[in-house]
């Protein structure tokens, strides 16, 4: 399923709208985002990229707050 | 007068976190819902009453929760109320301008098959952006009705609580419809589900067949546990790894893809976007608010001014509240005779009065700071406060959402130990637990109210107190790196949070909050310290010394020697060798005693030791002045460091029981804490005696 282009969340520039591929890590975090809407295919955008700090992310009408060990682990295209 | 005859029926509201849940609760219930304890849930949940035609409804606020998964301690508590409780009706709150991820949770409720009522709150939001519904169809789609409310505007009550009547009042007939989850996951679903019911007739009358066969397809810790080891179990093992092979991923994963796959086609049909909004006001306060720089600084400000507006403000009427608690004492002084042996007198005045009006004196404050709360946590900015947090948070091993209780423990640790069940690892939120009670609360705002006019000149007020709560975040900042590098080790946690849209706290939502919390503290008034100082007084006065060592005394010593053969006075003398290398003596000794069972109490109970042992009953002298000339600054300060630091009070001894489900835990906390607040003062007061004899 992985192409060439996909890379961690983490290093989406803001502004930039990018698609779900897949989310690695342990089964808690992946129920918890998928709950939360976040799953392959769904579209988001990056409104802030904090560097070392926290990550805000744009999905359908709501913002969402990432740890950025969390925004390593999304991988999008 | 007739509710006894009217039908009962109860009403849980399940929702998404910022849904606008307690508003549409508030809308329900007004004013009129307390905390209910809900036994075999050990946790508790708000509760409210209403009437709706023939009908009295109770209505249940579940705590927010986005799915119904057992990763979190929320969502655990929300399901297991719905499934160990039944109501009789439960209402799903959605926010109408996110409705593709508020239904995720309504998919669940309607897969467990509960009597259920959608309410599509925050309609006027949904409208402003431009989102337009077609509730019948929407409805029909869903099998569910469908009712459209305002709850910050309370706009339709009438029509959610009709829909509540009906839903209650039909007979319950199954559904048409299931959501198709697929060939693979339904031939799966279909062998696992007759074995439910033939291996588990238990289970299945409990939960709906089809809903335990597919949590078990999902892995569903909770559910799982409760099969066991068995046939059943090796049939889905056999399934989950037959269904990865074919996706490549999780059941569980795949499941929740169709979940939402489902409510998007039922979106596309019945739920039209006019308007495509990706930039809204909320982002450009955000771009200020949360900024990189400029954000840490802003929340510094913005805590400075809460904690200033909660003296400034408040001394005004606190003063006069003061002045009214002495003119009371004064009156009744001089209109009732003293006759020895009047012990009702004696308990009136010496007790009563000092001990439950020296508390009461301090309600501007209380009332103040859960207003600042109140703002803080509708207007979304407390989840800012975590966002800003976080880098910091990271370094002590905790991420930015624990910083959401240990926010609320400025007002009072009850709620706060409450609020750590947004954090989903339990060594997070146990090591928040147990640091939370260093977040000076309300309660111990009256102790540094009292003891910081008496003992410092104005301008240093402010300062003193600054130094007083910043020490316990910075210990609670230490403690908790210490708890994770020892106790608690393990990884951090994964950060997710929902930054809500930014609101204008509506009036009725924060008079409604602060409110309640007054409320509590005026009962705690009238109930625990009242009862304290009632057995402190009697502590005090009983027993009488006898009249022959009295014989030849002054009336100012024999008073003395009362005091000293009470039994405060013989609990204090005993406690007195291991509290006076802290500069303490048997009075602040006892009054510490006081102190564990509720802080306030240690105002209390000097207020009571001053009217015992003060020989005139001019309210001239005020306990300050008796403060001020009995113990030095330093002594002070040392008496408000203990009291930040020490024994938790017993309602936080409780609460850290129940929400750890574990005496030990509750126990480990007021032990270390009060081990810890000994060394800390010891130090800090042999120190500082040293530097003052330099």
């Amino acid at each position: 399923m992985k192409t060439t282009d996909t890379r961690p969340l983490s290093q989406v520039a803001e502004g930039e709208i990018v698609s779900i591929v897949e989310i690695e890590g342990g089964r808690g975090l992946r129920s918890r985002l998928t709950t939360m809407g976040l799953l392959p295919k769904t579209r988001i955008e990056v409104v802030r990229n904090g560097g070392s700090g926290p990550f805000v992310i744009s999905i359908g009408n709501s913002r969402m707050a990432l740890g950025r060990a969390v925004a390593d682990k999304i991988v999008v295209e | 007068m007739t509710d006894d005859k009217l039908k009962k029926i109860t009403v849980a509201l399940a929702g998404n976190p910022n849904s606008g849940k307690t508003s549409v609760f508030n809308m329900l219930t007004g004013a009129s819902h307390h905390v209910a304890n809900y036994p075999g849930t050990t946790v508790e949940v708000e509760e409210g009453h209403c009437r709706h035609n023939d009908l009295r409804i109770t209505v249940v606020d579940l705590p927010g929760a986005y799915g119904l998964t057992t990763f979190s301690a929320e969502e655990l508590v929300a399901r297991n109320f719905l499934i160990d409780r039944k109501p009789d009706v439960v209402v799903d709150v959605i926010d109408s301008s996110n409705v593709e991820r508020n239904l995720y949770l309504a998919i669940q409720l309607i897969e467990m098959d509960v009597p259920l009522v959608l309410c599509f709150n925050m309609s006027d939001v949904a409208e402003q952006r431009g989102i337009v519904f077609d509730i019948d169809r929407l409805s029909q789609l869903l099998e569910t009705p469908i009712v459209q409310t305002i709850g910050s505007k309370s706009q339709g009550r009438t029509p959610l609580l009709d829909a509540i009547v009906a839903v209650a009042s039909a007979p319950r007939k199954p559904r048409a419809h299931r959501i198709n989850y697929g060939d693979e996951i339904e031939n799966a679903l279909e062998k696992i589900e007759p074995l439910v019911r033939l291996e588990y007739p238990g289970l299945a009358a409990k939960y709906d067949s089809r809903w335990l066969a597919l949590k078990l397809l999902e892995q569903d810790g909770d559910i799982t546990a409760k099969v066991g080891v068995g046939r059943l179990i090796e049939v889905v093992n056999d399934a989950v790894a037959k269904l990865k092979t074919i996706f490549g991923d999780d059941p569980e994963v795949i499941i929740a893809e169709r979940r939402y796959g489902f409510i998007s086609g039922a979106c596309q049909e019945a739920v039209k976007t006019t308007v495509e909004l990706t930039h809204t006001t909320s982002d450009l306060a955000d771009a200020v608010l949360t900024h990189r720089v400029f954000g840490l600084p802003i929340f510094l400000l913005m805590m400075y001014l809460v904690f200033y507006l909660t003296f400034s403000i408040a001394a005004y009427p606190m003063a006069w509240l003061e002045q009214f608690f002495g003119w009371l004492s004064a009156s009744l002084a001089s209109i009732w005779p003293a006759n020895a042996g009047n012990w009702l007198r004696s308990l009136i005045i010496d007790g009563v009065i000092p001990g439950v009006g020296g508390v009461l004196v301090f309600l501007p404050n209380i009332l103040i700071l859960f207003l600042a709360i109140a703002v803080l946590e509708d207007s979304g900015y407390m989840a800012r406060a975590a966002f800003i947090m976080d880098r910091l948070m990271h370094k002590i091993g905790l991420h930015g959402k624990s910083f959401i209780p240990m926010l609320i423990g400025f007002g009072c640790s009850i709620p706060a130990i409450m609020a750590t069940r947004i954090l989903e690892n339990k060594r997070n939120r146990l090591t928040t637990i147990m640091v939370l009670p260093l977040m000076s609360c309300g309660a111990r705002l009256t102790i540094y109210g009292l003891l910081i006019p008496a003992f410092f000149p104005q301008n240093w007020r402010g300062p003193v107190l600054w130094v007083i709560y910043l020490t316990g975040i910075v210990l609670a900042v230490i403690a908790a790196k210490v708890l994770r590098l020892t106790v608690f080790r393990g990884d951090t946690t994964d950060f997710v949070m929902e930054l809500p849209p930014y609101r204008v706290p509506t009036f009725k939502s924060l008079s409604t909050h602060t409110w309640m919390r007054c409320l509590m503290y005026l009962k705690k008034a009238g109930t625990v310290i009242l009862a304290f100082s009632i057995i402190l007084w009697a502590a005090m006065n009983y027993p009488k010394a006898g009249d022959q060592s009295l014989a030849g005394l002054s009336p100012d010593e024999s008073r003395q020697a009362q005091l000293a053969n009470s039994v405060i006075g013989r609990v204090g003398r005993a406690i007195e060798p291991a509290i006076k290398p802290l500069g303490f003596d048997w009075k602040i000794g006892t009054a510490l005693i006081g102190a564990t069972a509720a802080k306030e109490l240690f105002v209390s109970q000097l207020g009571i030791i001053y009217a015992v042992s003060s020989h005139d009953d001019s309210s001239a002298t005020t306990l300050r002045q008796h403060l001020q000339a009995d113990y030095s600054p330093l002594i002070g300060f040392c008496i408000m460091l203990f009291c930040l630091i020490s024994s938790p009070c017993l309602a936080t001894v409780a609460i850290t029981r129940s929400e750890t489900s574990s005496w030990f835990w509750a126990a480990f906390q007021f032990v270390s804490l009060t081990v810890l607040a000994y060394i800390i003062t010891l130090a800090v007061y042999q120190i500082g005696s040293l530097v003052m004899t330099l």
